[in-house]
């Protein structure tokens, strides 16, 4: 028996090698191999085998399966055959003969004869398969043909295989199975392997010859075919798909070429008109019909479209690719629907539509037949492009044949109808019985309105559903917009509204101007038709300012709010009137007041400049524009100081930032940062800057989310805001006005008192009312009414007294007009008079300081009040002129004490308040006709000297010294100054020892004058002086001395005690050492009689006067040893004497001066007193004196303390405790004179420095 | 060559349309706009994979019957778009990205325009006669 072969048939199913047995003529073995073929179909495929593969590609594991085939001379493959799938690729011979006798008689024979035929074919895959059986040698014991002679009989020719006992289940049998399925399969592979590549060459050689006339694509497209079935059956989808690819890009780049001009004759069979538009066939894996068309040469190019893209549909399935189905069937229809034009293809119109919509359904209804429903959701974004392109088509579809009018179809529609059904031929088998199947919807879609309604309706929700589910919601608005359009068609503008709107916001939102004013004049129709007035006047407004629009169609709309507006106005309506958004009408885009402080005072009127930039293309009349401002209620009244907004860069000028036009996106608009410098200062010093940088004024708005839900400031543009009128507020008018097209100028004046804000500006046009609800920046004006105020004040930064001075007064009159008559009194006072003569020349000023005329005034003084008459001023004037004033510098000492008790009892009305800075404030009081209360007025004087006396004494001789020092800033030429006694009673004599020339004080500076003092008789207790001299201003020209006086008074002049000091070295030496002791004699003399009222309560000591003296060193440069004071008594007579001796070091070298010597008066404790110490002679207690002193002085006893303080402190204290103390008391200067005041000792160095003492306290 | 020319910004609105012929504007507009949703969802679904290496041109937002629209998107988000004749098949796809290169620079250009306020509109006139030179010629 024999052989076999192999063969593809396209019509298998896929993936199956089918090679069938074919038995020679007159052999019998057919019995052998059918009793193999089951066990042999099972196996073979049952192990992959690798295919390695020509030019680099990756080698490929693959199941060989077979058919097997009768061997018949006819199968065998002629010269010039293309068929791949019928090829036989293995030819076997099966022979189970074993027997030399028959092998030689006729197997050898059949053998030859095959193989012949094999030969004259050229078919050199061929195998001999010899199958022994243990059955078969036991039958023919006799005539055994060796086997090893047989095969090697075969060898010679060929191959042989030796299957031993196939059909038994024996190790043996299994050994020899794998190896004869091993050797078959191998042969098969490269069998194939040879034949394919063969193949492929040829395809390939087939297609260079492309370009050669006679070259049909369709044949070619055949051959390539053949191999995409191949690797099919062998399972390699991805090969096959290439297969198809390629034949599809070969095909476009031939539709391409045509279009450039190069075209091929095949090509015409594409470019005769298409009558069938049938849409893809997706639901079987071959269309063997399109295929045979294509065979023909006869298919159309929608047919080849839709015939390779079933193809490639159905390997992507099988790939497990659905969604590049979709990716690819939506470019396929795109791009068939450019080829068609390419081709100039003639159509139907509106066939292509029919083919495209229904493809689109056909490959979402394949997807959706091999996706479950979660992947299909998953991948809404791969179908949902064909589902808008079919809902696309639908609609054109519909308004084609007049689906979507309100009238339904016309005949011509009708007609085109039936045609485009008409191509659509018979529903294919596959659906016949499905009710969904696109060609029913299609079919039903264009049979009435309401199908094609309901079915349009369905798919645009899908689609927009989709849309939105996959977050593209710009598409789906697009969509809802195509809706909106169809609903409008329809005449359903309520549905269509939202769809409107959605859009309409999306698009102003994202600032595309195009889309907004199309849309936008959508919804103007849509409005209209709904009736809603005040939104379709509202976007009637937004339209008029389009700048996108041509002028006739924003004349056309503002027309329509015109035409509203006049309309209502003669029905005369009761109806309120329209408010809406100004922002689209005309924008306000500068304000200016005048004058520009945004403040006036009553009575005159404040101007306000609007610029409205009108966005009209027409003049539009308006009958009133109003702005309502609103009273600040808290500011009311106040007193005129300039307010309103800061920072302008003109002064009274606002600028409103340009509010969104139409155009621009809300984000683009965003304010631009408002920036200010700061610094930081360091408080101690001004010029030392601590940090500085840039603050951002309004973070508040440039930091606002952009993406938040639409802003509240641009409610203008998608839908109209209510717009909140303020009722019953003041408003500022203007009527009549007409806005031109671009900018206008209006101006409101106001005159009504108060600070106001400005709220809204409302423009009405009839029965419309334009509103620009918030008026932002804010902007303020005052309107105020002020009091007349008179205020007096120094011309100069200080005023001196004692000397003219100037001081302006001002007058402002505020509300209050100054007549011709009326005066200012000021009530005189003596300390201050007036100097101004009887006129003085007056300036009087505006509101904003301009000079505005000039008068005289005119100044009557009598006794008590000086008149001054005003020349007659406008109200909100200020009159200014200056008076000279003096102020009398009062010659009593100033004690502040003592002034302050007079000031609130007895000088009431020339009141001095006199401060430690020697200031007078004399105030006077001024009566204004326009009041019937005085206005006090005061002023400072600051007095320029400052005068100090002193009592100089020299033994008995006295002299008084004056020291007067100029405080002021001013130079002062100083004369005549004489001291004078208060009295003139005693017999002094005070005798100048000054210059008598004129001297220059300047300033900050003193003089001292000096007067010797004589008297005859005894010398008074009390000496009261007056100091006087005369003092002009030096930088005046011409001077005018003024008096200056000064009064002091002193006591207690006579000197009593003369003290006088000696220091005498030790004894044998020549000077004083440092380092060792000396002495220090005193003597005290008494030089005048005690008076009598000298020491009261003294009475019984008449006798003498006990004085105690004390040696201090204030210099820390002696040290006294043993006792630094005591008492002495002093006896009454003059000249007594008396003399105390003390024992010093001196610490240092060199000149030292003298230790100071004080002298006390000691009042010893109360007469009654027990313990009277020894009046007789010194009381040496070093300790009663220093704890008793009343004086502080402990400075002055420091080094007298250092020594025996222990003891002294004790002692001190317990006669403190029990005992009246006694007291000391000071001389005046001058009682006491010490000679030796200032004398100086000379001290050497000690000899012997070692011995230096360090004394420390 | 482009039909259509757009820059939009980060906040997505236009900062430069042109598009020839002049009638078919609106509908350009739309398209573009449109295309923002694409763009969109590329930019998302390619940050979240790698941010920084980021590569700017999107390729073909969508073809539609007419028009293939491509896209780019530079690191500060500012989109261009170029609408493409779907007729016009010369044009493969590494012209478009040599197109976009080209814009990108002359955008550049724009940005460096120290009198130039980012965000405004474009209107300097280097940066239309490029746009110009990439368009279709109106015939």
């Amino acid at each position: 028996g024999s052989l076999s072969l192999s063969s593809f048939l396209p019509s298998l199913p896929p993936s199956s090698f089918l090679i069938s047995p074919v038995s020679p003529p007159g052999a019998g073995d057919q019995a052998l191999f059918t009793s193999l073929y089951t066990p042999l179909a099972q196996q073979l495929p049952r192990e992959p085998m690798e295919w390695r593969r020509s030019y680099g590609r990756a080698p490929k594991m693959i199941h060989l399966e077979a058919n097997f085939v009768q061997f018949k001379e006819e199968l065998l493959p002629k010269e010039g055959n293309k068929a791949l799938l019928t090829f036989p690729f293995l030819h076997i011979y099966w022979t189970d003969c074993c027997d030399t006798e028959v092998y030689k008689a006729s197997v050898r024979d059949n053998m030859m004869r095959w193989q012949g035929k094999l030969r004259l074919h050229g078919s050199a895959d061929w195998v001999i398969v010899v199958v022994e059986t243990s059955d078969a040698k036991k039958k023919n014991k006799t005539n055994i043909l060796p086997r090893s002679s047989l095969v090697d009989k075969i060898h010679q020719i060929k191959i042989c295989v030796v299957l031993s006992d196939p059909l038994q289940d024996s190790s043996r049998s299994q050994e020899s199975w794998s190896a004869f399925l091993l050797k078959l399969r191998t042969l098969l592979l490269m069998s194939f392997t040879q034949n394919l590549g063969r193949f492929e060459d040829d395809m390939r050689t087939l297609r260079e010859k492309r370009n050669q006339p006679g070259w049909s694509f369709c044949d070619y497209f055949m051959v390539q075919e053949e191999l995409a079935f191949v690797f099919e059956m062998l399972q390699q989808f991805e090969e096959a798909l290439l297969q198809y690819d390629e034949l599809d890009a070969l095909f476009t780049q031939y539709v391409l070429n045509f279009g450039a001009g190069d075209g091929v004759n095949w090509l015409g069979s594409f470019c005769s008109p298409v009558k069938s538009w049938t849409g893809l066939l997706l639901r079987r894996p071959i269309d063997m019909e399109k295929r045979d068309g294509i065979q023909r040469g006869q298919a159309s190019l929608l047919e080849l479209r839709s015939y390779l893209f079933c193809r490639q549909c159905t390997l992507l399935i099988f790939l497990q690719r659905p969604w590049e189905v979709t990716q690819r069937a939506l470019e396929l229809l795109h791009n068939c629907v450019q080829e068609l034009c390419l081709l100039e293809v003639s159509m139907l119109e509106g066939a292509l539509d029919c083919w495209v919509f229904l493809s689109c359904l056909e490959v979402l209804h394949r997807i959706e037949g091999c996706c479950d429903q979660a992947q299909l959701e998953a991948n809404v974004s791969h179908t949902v492009g064909l589902w808008a392109y079919a809902t696309d088509k639908l609609k054109s579809l519909g308004y084609m044949c007049g689906l979507v009018s309100e009238k339904g179809p016309l005949s011509l529609e009708l007609n085109r109808t039936v045609d485009l059904l008409a191509g659509l031929g018979d529903e294919k088998a596959e659906t016949v019985h499905s009710l969904q199947s696109p060609y029913k919807k299609l079919k039903e879609a264009l049979s009435s309105v309401e199908a094609f309604e309901r079915h349009y309706l369905e798919l645009s929700h899908a689609a927009v559903e989709m849309y939105r589910a996959i977050g593209r919601m710009r598409s789906a608005q697009l969509i809802g917009k195509s809706l909106a359009e169809f609903y409008m068609r329809k005449g359903d503008p309520e549905l269509a509204e939202s769809f409107l709107q959605n859009a309409l916001r999306s698009y102003v939102s994202e600032g595309w101007s195009l889309p907004v004013t199309h849309t936008r004049k959508q919804m103007a129709e849509c409005q209209k038709l709904l009736g809603k007035t005040e939104n379709y006047l509202q976007t009637s407004a937004l339209l008029a300012g389009d700048a996108n629009l041509t002028d006739e169609e924003r004349i056309h709309f503002c027309q329509e709010i015109l035409t509203f507006a006049n309309q209502s106005t003669d029905s005369k309506g009761k109806q309120p009137k329209v408010a809406l958004s100004m922002s689209s009408f005309a924008q306000l885009k500068q304000l200016q007041f005048r004058p520009a402080t945004a403040t006036v005072h009553s009575g005159t009127a404040l101007q306000v400049e609007l610029c409205l930039l009108s966005l009209m293309p027409v003049a539009v009349p308006l009958e009133q524009l109003a702005a309502s401002v609103h009273l600040n209620l808290e500011q009311g009244g106040t007193n005129g100081k300039t307010r309103g907004p800061q920072s302008r860069p003109y002064p009274g000028t606002v600028l409103f930032p340009l509010a969104n036009s139409s155009g621009m996106p809300p984000s683009a608009a965003c304010p631009s940062l408002e920036l200010e410098e700061i610094q930081d200062r360091s408080p101690l010093d001004p010029h030392t800057l601590n940090s500085t940088g840039m603050v951002c004024k309004n973070t508040h708005l440039v930091m606002r989310r952009h993406d938040s839900s639409p802003s509240p400031d641009t409610p203008n543009l998608v839908s109209p805001v209510p717009v909140v009128m303020d009722d019953g507020a003041k408003v500022l008018m203007s009527g009549d006005v007409t806005l031109l097209p671009g900018n206008n100028s209006i101006v409101f004046s106001s005159q009504e008192l108060g600070t106001y804000t400005l709220r809204q500006l409302c423009a009405t046009v009839g029965q419309v009312q334009f509103v620009l609800p918030h008026i932002s920046p804010l902007v303020q004006y005052e309107v105020y009414s002020q009091e007349p105020q008179l205020t007096v004040e120094p011309l100069t930064d200080q005023l001196l007294a004692g000397l003219p001075q100037r001081a302006k007064v001002r007058l402002q009159t505020g509300h209050y007009t100054v007549k011709k008559g009326d005066a200012l009194q000021l009530t005189n006072i003596d300390s201050m008079p007036v100097l101004t003569s009887s006129s003085c020349p007056a300036t009087i000023l505006n509101s904003t300081a301009e000079h505005v005329g000039e008068s005289v005034l005119f100044i009557q003084s009598s006794e008590k009040v000086t008149c001054i008459s005003l020349p007659p001023t406008p109200p909100y004037h200020t009159l200014e002129f200056q008076l000279e004033v003096l102020c009398v510098i009062p010659s009593d000492p100033v004690w502040p004490e003592n002034q302050r008790l007079t000031n609130g009892e007895i000088r009431h009305r020339n009141i001095f308040c006199h401060c430690l800075c020697h200031c007078l404030c004399p105030q006077m009081s001024i009566d204004c006709p326009w009041s019937i209360y005085s206005t006090p007025i005061s002023l400072t004087f600051y007095i320029p000297f400052k005068a100090k006396h002193s009592l100089l004494s020299a033994g008995n001789r006295k002299y008084i010294q004056v020291c007067l020092q100029n405080v002021s800033d001013v130079n002062f030429h100083l004369m005549d100054q004489r001291l004078t006694e208060k009295h003139q009673e005693s017999s002094l004599e005070l005798q100048s020892l000054n210059t008598k020339a004129q001297q220059l004080v300047c300033s900050k500076q003193s003089v001292y004058c000096v007067w010797d003092v004589r008297w005859k008789e005894n010398m008074p207790l009390c000496l009261q002086c007056v100091f006087s001299a005369s003092f002009s201003s030096a930088s005046e020209e011409v001077s005018s001395f003024k008096p200056y006086h000064y009064e002091f008074q002193l006591e207690r002049v006579t000197t009593l005690y003369s003290v006088r000091a000696e220091i005498m070295p030790a004894a044998g030496e020549q000077n004083c050492h440092s380092g060792s002791l000396c002495g220090l004699e005193m003597s005290i003399t008494r030089l005048a009689e005690p008076e009598d009222n000298e020491d009261d309560g003294e009475t019984e000591e008449v006798c003498s006067t006990k004085l105690m003296y004390e040696v201090a060193d204030s210099s820390n440069s002696w040290v006294v040893y043993g006792r630094s004071s005591g008492l002495v008594s002093m006896p009454a007579d003059a000249n007594a004497n008396h003399r105390v001796q003390v024992e010093l070091m001196p610490l240092f070298a060199g000149h030292l001066p003298f230790p100071d010597i004080k002298v006390f008066k000691y009042l010893p404790p109360s007469a009654n007193s027990t313990s009277q110490p020894d009046t007789d002679g010194c009381v040496e207690n070093d300790t009663l004196s220093l704890l008793d002193r009343p004086l502080d002085d402990q400075g002055d006893t420091a080094s007298i303390r250092s020594r025996g303080s222990v003891h002294s402190v004790g002692s001190g204290e317990q006669q403190s405790r029990g005992l009246p103390m006694p007291r000391l008391e000071p001389f005046n200067p001058g009682q006491v004179f010490n000679h030796s005041q200032g004398c100086q000792v000379l001290v050497l160095p000690s000899t012997d420095d070692h011995v230096l003492e360090i004394n420390a306290t | 060559m482009a039909v259509c020319i757009a820059v939009i910004a980060k906040e997505n609105y236009p900062l430069y349309i042109r598009s020839v012929p002049i009638q078919n504007e609106l509908k350009f507009h739309y398209t573009v706009h449109t295309s923002l949703d694409v763009v969109e969802e590329k930019i998302s679904a390619v940050g979240k994979a790698m941010a920084d290496q980021r590569e700017l041109y999107l390729g073909l937002l969508y073809p539609t019957e007419d028009y293939k629209v491509y896209g780019y998107v530079t690191n500060s988000k500012v989109k261009f778009v170029i609408v493409v004749d779907s007729s016009n098949t010369s044009l493969r796809d590494n012209e478009i990205r040599s197109m976009f290169r080209k814009l990108h620079n002359s955008f550049t250009d724009v940005m460096c325009n120290p009198f130039y306020n980012p965000g405004d509109t474009i209107q300097s006139k280097a940066f239309d006669s490029m746009v110009t030179a990439m368009m279709v010629q109106a015939s």
